[in-house]
């Protein structure tokens, strides 16, 4: 046996269980894809300059799933005013969205104006890690991804099948990290547009010293607000 | 194909970008033009390059002479 097989045979014995694949983490470059939607195939470079909500939903004509695809239609404007554009996912065939797509149109009137990818061999599933096999193997978890234009995962959040996700938070996180980018500030809890921001924590103790006299609205040296 | 449909004739979505393709374009101006997304107009345009109905040259999307008898049809 060679020493190249002595080591490919110690290798595989330290590999029983299956190498987990490296999931999104925020801050990372996005994994990169191509897929099939109902508005042809996209790649995700093809929304680069643009922000981008990717997300999954268990399956298609489920009662969760078609009144959450009702409300991110109806944030689909306001988003686009911010710059960001919608892309759906599940486990499906293009003909099944499809078919969805009409019948949410002729039941409740309503038109879905996003890209829905079609992920029947779960690829993209798969790279983002959707699929929760303690919930469903077969079925996508409802997974939020924001990606901002340069391709970088800044949010993730993950919901379980039995409950719908709030369209009006994404909308809310959205403006949190326009807002951050733009000015340098932190949002807190329950922050919405109009809303004072946080100013990052000084770093140095002459910084500290001198937050106080700053004219920002202090309560500490450490916790400083200001109009955005 | 999203610009050719099951029937082999072009969609709405690429006849206006094609449209909006007169003279040579970035693909940001073909969807100001079309009033298309960005995202759709940068897969469609590829999908019409495949096509061999534009061409890219020095990062401007122009009609070729198929993309030109396709529009008059």
């Amino acid at each position: 046996m060679s020493s190249q097989d002595v080591s490919s045979t110690l290798n595989a014995s330290h590999t029983t269980q299956p190498t987990p694949a490296t999931l999104p983490r925020l801050g990372m470059a996005a994994p990169l894809f191509e897929a099939v939607t109902t508005h042809g195939r996209i790649r995700l470079e093809d929304f680069r300059g643009s922000w981008v909500v990717l997300f999954s939903h268990p399956a298609d004509f489920t009662p969760v799933c078609t009144t959450e695809f009702i409300a991110f239609a109806g944030i689909a404007s306001e988003l686009r005013t911010r710059g960001v554009e919608l892309l759906g996912l599940s486990i499906d065939s293009p003909t099944s969205h499809i078919a969805w797509a009409l019948n949410i149109k002729q039941k409740f009137g309503i038109e879905i104006p996003f890209p829905i990818i079609a992920d029947s061999n779960k690829e993209v599933a798969t790279l983002y890690g959707m699929v929760s096999p303690g919930e469903s193997k077969t079925e996508t978890s409802r997974c939020v991804f924001v990606i901002d234009p340069q391709g970088t995962v800044r949010a993730m959040i993950y919901y379980p099948l039995t409950t719908g996700r709030n369209t009006e938070e994404i909308l809310r996180l959205i403006d949190a990290l326009q807002t951050t980018d733009k000015h340098g500030v932190a949002t807190p809890a329950n922050w919405k547009p109009g809303d004072k921001a946080i100013v990052p924590p000084p770093s140095t103790l002459e910084e500290a010293e001198g937050r106080l006299q700053s004219g920002l609205e202090c309560t500490d040296w450490y916790f400083c607000k200001r109009t955005v | 194909m999203a610009c050719i449909s099951s029937k082999g004739e072009m969609t709405e979505s690429a006849r206006k970008m094609l449209t909006a393709l007169e003279a040579p374009s970035t693909a940001e101006e073909v969807a100001s033009r079309a009033s298309l997304p960005l995202f759709r107009v940068r897969a469609g345009l590829r999908e019409m390059l495949a096509a061999e109905l534009v061409e890219l040259k020095d990062d401007l999307y122009g009609l070729t002479a198929s993309g030109r008898s396709a529009l008059l049809r």
